[in-house]
């Protein structure tokens, strides 16, 4: 426990250590900025063309829905955004110890395959979250001028977090496996987006592959949490595919070391 | 306190070492000697858990390494040939780190921090970041590494590579001063180092040991004779001519120097270096030098990895 804690503080540290990292937060703070701003202003365009129209016909304007109009659709651009930017984060995770050679002295002090492999990825997933910050900062706007529901706000992000955590054991396996950052930072990504658009090829298969390829695809298991739905399914796939991530992960170290 | 049994390990249709066996007594420094590729930093890695050997075993402080690694670990420190240093953290940062991966407690750490840092002089710098102190500095960093934890084993690969004179005296002196509480395994492939630091050497070549001895044995096991450089002006028939009455005189060996002046090596079965200088003197020759060669760990180096009879 010691030891992982020793890992992550360390892993954690690194990112501020290295201008790598305030670039990708500076990039997803701007982008994920750029995107609210375009949804808050069509908002505010159609509500203002809602209330024009109401006056004109004398109606009663329809309420638009904040929650339905603008977060969620913003969830699925952040989670968008993460599977670009999360690769960058997990491609140093390991393949800058295999390349500086600090493998040496992780893997003679004593410390298990475990506990590095946890550190890190739970080092990855703090500074994920790190990177949502700006993120709720936007929201938290629209709680100030206006009253949305609160709960799917909430539900979008543990279902970020969680898609946030599966991309993080993807990318760390790929990084486990070279020391080579860039080749790291593509395969991660590469793995990420396969996961991603594995779904759309369920309209194309079969009846008895078209369930699999649904329950593959990463992004499927996100839709109800940016409605604001918690489903444990959805949690218990999320949770299984970083265990999944994490494992692999384990094995590849594992395998590196004792090759014979 | 470390017995290493029949080491063997391949990478993949490659043998790196075959049948390594060894032994290291507590408090000694022992020296693993060989040329680049012999084997001695995969020996080392197999030690120190980072890999395991495809066949043999070796216990470390009664330890197994296959069964109780974490043990093993536990009481070892080493220090690989390229430090492993995470260049954009301070010193101070990153031996707090390694403090903790070994599990030093909480409230020793900054006083075991300290220790290193003293033992390694490492006080100015302990605020810098270590990827901008020099090699020398790098190198120490590494060293105060493997000390965290004050291990009762120590094991140093190649530790004095790409230093300067001065900075490879300060870090010999360095581990001169761990023998006693800790055991040392040492690796070089420079010999004088092996023979300043190290009660025994170990030599490996192609991945075999192919001597184990206390460094004044083997050097003894070479001196079934006597050498001598000398340098004498004047020319060759009449040297030999005036040495000819010698009888223990072996070997001869002419070489020709600039005006007149002949470099010669004798080898011969006992001390002879008064009557040659008796010898070349009333034959009035100029004797300008002579110097008795010791047999150096050198030679036996040559001629164990040359494959040839050690004399």
């Amino acid at each position: 426990m010691k030891q992982t804690y020793a890992i992550f503080q360390r892993e954690f540290k690194s990112f501020f250590y290295s201008p790598v990292a305030y670039v990708i937060l500076a990039l997803f703070t701007a982008l994920t900025g750029v995107f609210f701003y375009l949804y808050l202003s069509s908002f505010v365009q159609a509500s203002f063309m809602d209330m024009i129209r109401s006056q004109q016909y004398r109606m009663a304007p329809q309420k638009l829905n904040v929650n339905l109009m603008l977060i969620r659709p913003y969830f699925w651009n952040i989670a968008l955004i993460s599977l670009f930017t999360l690769p960058t984060i997990t491609m140093r995770l390991y393949s800058e110890e295999k390349r500086i050679g600090t493998v040496e002295l992780l893997y003679t002090s004593p410390i298990t395959p475990n506990q590095i492999i946890i550190g890190k990825f739970l080092a990855g997933l703090a500074f994920y979250i790190v990177l949502l910050l700006p993120t709720m900062f936007f929201q938290a706007l629209l709680f100030v001028y206006g009253n949305p529901e609160f709960m799917p706000v909430l539900s979008g992000y543990i279902g970020l977090i969680l898609l946030g955590s599966a991309f993080i054991s993807a990318g760390l396996f790929i990084s486990t496996t070279t020391e080579n950052q860039i080749i790291a930072a593509i395969g991660g990504f590469a793995l990420s987006l396969l996961l991603w658009v594995v779904g759309w090829g369920a309209n194309f298969v079969g009846p008895g592959l078209k369930p699999i390829l649904d329950y593959v695809s990463i992004i499927n298991h996100f839709e109800d949490f940016a409605q604001g739905v918690i489903d444990t399914s959805h949690i218990a796939y999320y949770i299984l595919f970083s265990f999944l991530g994490l494992y692999f992960s384990l094995k590849t170290i594992e395998s590196v070391k004792w090759r014979a | 306190m470390i017995d290493v049994k029949g080491l063997t390990r391949y990478y993949g249709e490659k043998r790196a070492i075959s049948d390594v066996t060894f032994h290291v007594n507590k408090g000694e420094i022992l020296g693993l000697l060989g040329p680049n590729a012999a084997g001695k930093t995969t020996t080392m890695r197999i030690l120190t858990c980072y890999m395991p050997p495809t066949s043999g075993s070796a216990t470390i402080g009664g330890f197994d390494i296959f069964e109780s690694s974490m043990d093993v670990r536990r009481i070892t420190g080493y220090l690989p040939e390229n430090p492993p240093l995470y260049t954009d953290m301070r010193v101070d940062d990153y031996l707090d780190f390694v403090a903790k991966l070994k599990g030093v407690e909480k409230d020793k750490q900054a006083s075991e921090i300290d220790r290193v840092i003293e033992k390694t002089s490492l006080g100015e710098v302990r605020k810098r970041i270590i990827g901008k102190l020099s090699k020398g500095y790098k190198q120490r960093v590494g060293l105060a590494q493997s000390l965290l934890n004050d291990p009762d084993i120590i094991i140093l690969d190649e530790p004095t590579v790409g230093l300067d004179p001065k900075q490879i005296i300060e870090i010999r002196d360095l581990i001169k001063n761990l023998r006693g509480e800790h055991t040392v395994i040492l690796s070089s492939h420079i010999l004088p180092e092996i023979e300043q630091t190290c009660e025994r050497v170990v030599i490996i070549n192609e991945g075999k040991v192919v001597a184990e001895d206390t460094v004044d044995n083997l050097t003894s096991r070479l001196k079934g004779g006597q050498r001598m450089t000398l340098l004498v002006e004047g020319n060759e028939e009449r040297v030999r001519k005036s040495l000819q009455p010698i009888t223990d005189i072996k070997t001869l060996n002419f070489e020709s120097q600039k005006d007149g002046i002949w470099q010669i090596s004798v080898e011969s079965e006992k001390d002879v270096r008064k009557e040659v200088a008796r010898q070349i003197v009333s034959a009035n020759l100029g004797l300008l030098e002579l110097s008795p060669d010791r047999f150096t760990l050198e030679d036996i180096f040559l001629q164990l990895t040359t494959k040839e009879e050690v004399a």
